[in-house]
């Protein structure tokens, strides 16, 4: 399948398009943040407190007076930020390893996946914890954190479809003319096993948005004055007794953009897998 | 022959769990500095973290330090926390009961509502409920659990005030008043799970459908009600056994958040407070616990998947 019928399958399913286009939407207002926001997103302004949305702010503002949709906005750059990071980490070092294990086999594939299956047993956000608290608590570090969390996952999905391709003829013919093990790898096995490895990673980078946030929720990711969702979601919990609808603009930013993660994956999954014909 | 299988099992599992504990154990070597200076502070005197470092082990090898700390968790011995001097294992384990409850009504929830409706929607496919049907399993997966369990606790608890906003009742104590504490905080735990369940038991009826013994069953005048309930739910509900055994874990790690907004008392909050007091000795016999009984779980949903269905060779 050329690339070109790829992206004709993906935007013939209208859920998976809207879903892209939001994606490309957030990705752009992240980068724009600074020009399209209305207002600075840390300025305060102390007349209007907990404002309900009006024609000047147009999501209202917070218990400081700052504009709750620039800071969205902002928002977005931590949430975009967290996704790439998250998915980089595994793709670099989680799958490399994985397709090395899945081709060499033997005691090294054995081991390997035992110290996988450890870490997987070890729940995601409770992994993501441990490693933000040990590295120091910032924004950044919660993004390593639940990229070095997804690492193993990736690294067993690598594995398991190099196993399957490792055994199909055309490997065995390179393998039989005499290609090397790396030319091998590089020419047959990663080509072969990438379309489900984009899938899992649309799917992990609205699950990473999820983990950011949960981590700034509870304290162990933004600092203030970083502005992620997750902190947001935070600062409006503190008030909750009070205003509890400040939750409301970042929860559904989250909801929306995890949404969109997911049906975009499922969407990839159809587009880019030549034996599901129905699109 | 199911022996043989179990014993297989078994070796599969032993040294997970080393490998997964000696993880837990590394832990410790991540933090910046190391225990004696976390207990301490920046000011104390090198002559002082000496003499806690001999202590605490500290100046033994990791493998001999891991060694010995495996051999006394083996016997029931976690150490004490780094700042109240409480005993681990007892923190731990009066934790961990309220938390198990909590998971275990949360995944009750899961699983009779995402089977009902997975049920209810194969049987009138098209209609409103099969579109609910749905929409509730791409919406559970996308609603993070906190932002569900504020909405919950604003709308039920603040506004309405029919149900307690926080704490826990056992329900040992108060059966009436351990659904009243738990139910809030068992559905925003459990939403995910519902969904994942409707998802699979519905993509696992629409597979039995289609086999030829059940296209056998329709030519011969069966309904799709009585092919559901007599051939479609037996079929269907072993990859949820599977999905089951998989979401005890990840409740279990979304405690974290959930007990944490309705002030449950459970291991979550505890691995969150000992997080925050960097209280490592504490953190690591949470962490263990947990993924012991998520490793003992899997384990036993292997066990019973291989029980329900026949045609797993024991070999």
């Amino acid at each position: 399948m050329t690339g070109k019928e790829m992206l004709r399958r993906f935007m013939r399913q209208r859920a998976a398009f809207i879903s892209g286009i939001f994606v490309v939407l957030l990705i752009v207002v992240a980068l724009l943040a600074p020009w399209l926001a209305p207002y600075p997103p840390d300025l305060p302004n102390y007349d209007r407190v907990m404002a309900v949305p009006s024609l000047a702010h147009w999501l209202g503002t917070d218990e400081l007076g700052r504009d709750v949709l620039s800071r969205l906005m902002y928002g977005a750059q931590a949430a975009i930020q967290a996704a790439l990071i998250a998915i980089i980490i595994p793709l670099v070092i989680g799958v490399p390893l994985g397709i090395l294990s899945g081709y060499l086999g033997g005691v090294f594939d054995e081991v390997f996946m035992r110290i996988v299956d450890g870490i997987l047993a070890i729940p995601a956000i409770l992994l993501a914890l441990g490693i933000t608290a040990a590295l120091g608590v910032n924004l950044w570090n919660a993004m390593i954190a639940i990229g070095i969390v997804f690492t193993p996952q990736f690294a067993r999905l690598a594995r398991s479809q190099t196993l399957q391709i490792r055994s199909e003829a055309y490997v065995y013919a390179a393998k039989v003319s005499g290609a090397g093990a790396f030319w091998t790898m590089g020419k047959h096995i990663i080509p072969n096993i990438s379309p489900p490895i984009i899938v899992q990673s649309s799917f992990n980078m609205s699950f990473a948005i999820l983990v950011e946030a949960s981590l700034s929720f509870l304290g162990l990711g933004a600092q203030s004055p970083q502005i992620s969702w997750g902190g947001m979601i935070q600062q409006a919990y503190s008030l909750m007794y009070m205003n509890p609808w400040l939750i409301l603009a970042p929860g559904v930013a989250i909801m929306l953009t995890m949404l969109a993660g997911n049906i975009m994956g499922d969407g990839l999954r159809v587009a880019l897998d030549p034996k599901l014909k129905k699109v | 022959m199911f022996l043989r299988f179990l014993t297989k099992r078994l070796f599969y599992v032993i040294p997970m769990l080393f490998i997964t504990t000696f993880i837990v154990f590394s832990f410790i070597l991540l933090i910046p500095g190391d225990p004696a200076l976390a207990i301490l502070g920046e000011n104390a005197s090198d002559e002082n973290l000496a003499q806690l470092r001999a202590q605490l082990g500290l100046d033994q090898s990791l493998f001999i330090q891991y060694w010995n700390w495996l051999t006394s968790a083996l016997v029931g011995d976690l150490g004490e926390s780094f700042f109240t001097g409480e005993s681990v294992q007892e923190a731990v384990f009066s934790r961990m009961g309220i938390t198990f409850q909590l998971v275990t009504t949360a995944i009750v929830i899961a699983f009779v509502f995402g089977t009902t409706l997975a049920i209810v929607s194969m049987m009138k496919p098209g209609s409103w409920i099969d579109e609910f049907a749905r929409l509730v399993s791409t919406m559970g997966t996308a609603i993070p659990n906190f932002l569900l369990a504020m909405l919950l606790l604003a709308v039920f608890s603040l506004s309405l005030g029919w149900l307690p906003a926080t704490g826990f009742i056992s329900l040992f104590e108060d059966p009436i008043g351990f659904l009243r504490s738990v139910l809030l905080p068992s559905i925003a735990l459990g939403a995910v799970g519902m969904a994942q369940i409707t998802r699979h038991m519905r993509s696992a009826l629409i597979e039995v459908f289609e086999t030829d013994y059940i296209r056998t069953a329709f030519s011969k005048g069966l309904s799709i009600r009585q092919t559901i309930f007599h051939h479609g739910i037996r079929n269907a509900i072993l990859p949820v056994v599977t999905t089951v055994g998989i979401l005890y874990g990840n409740l279990m790690g979304a405690t974290v958040v959930v007990e944490t907004i309705f002030s449950i008392p459970g291991i979550g909050q505890l691995a969150v407070d000992s997080i925050m007091q960097r209280d490592f000795a504490m953190l690591q016999g949470v962490v263990l616990v947990m993924v012991v009984i998520i490793i003992v779980i899997n384990f036993a949903t292997d066990i019973i998947y291989s029980l329900l269905d026949p045609r797993i060779k024991y070999e």
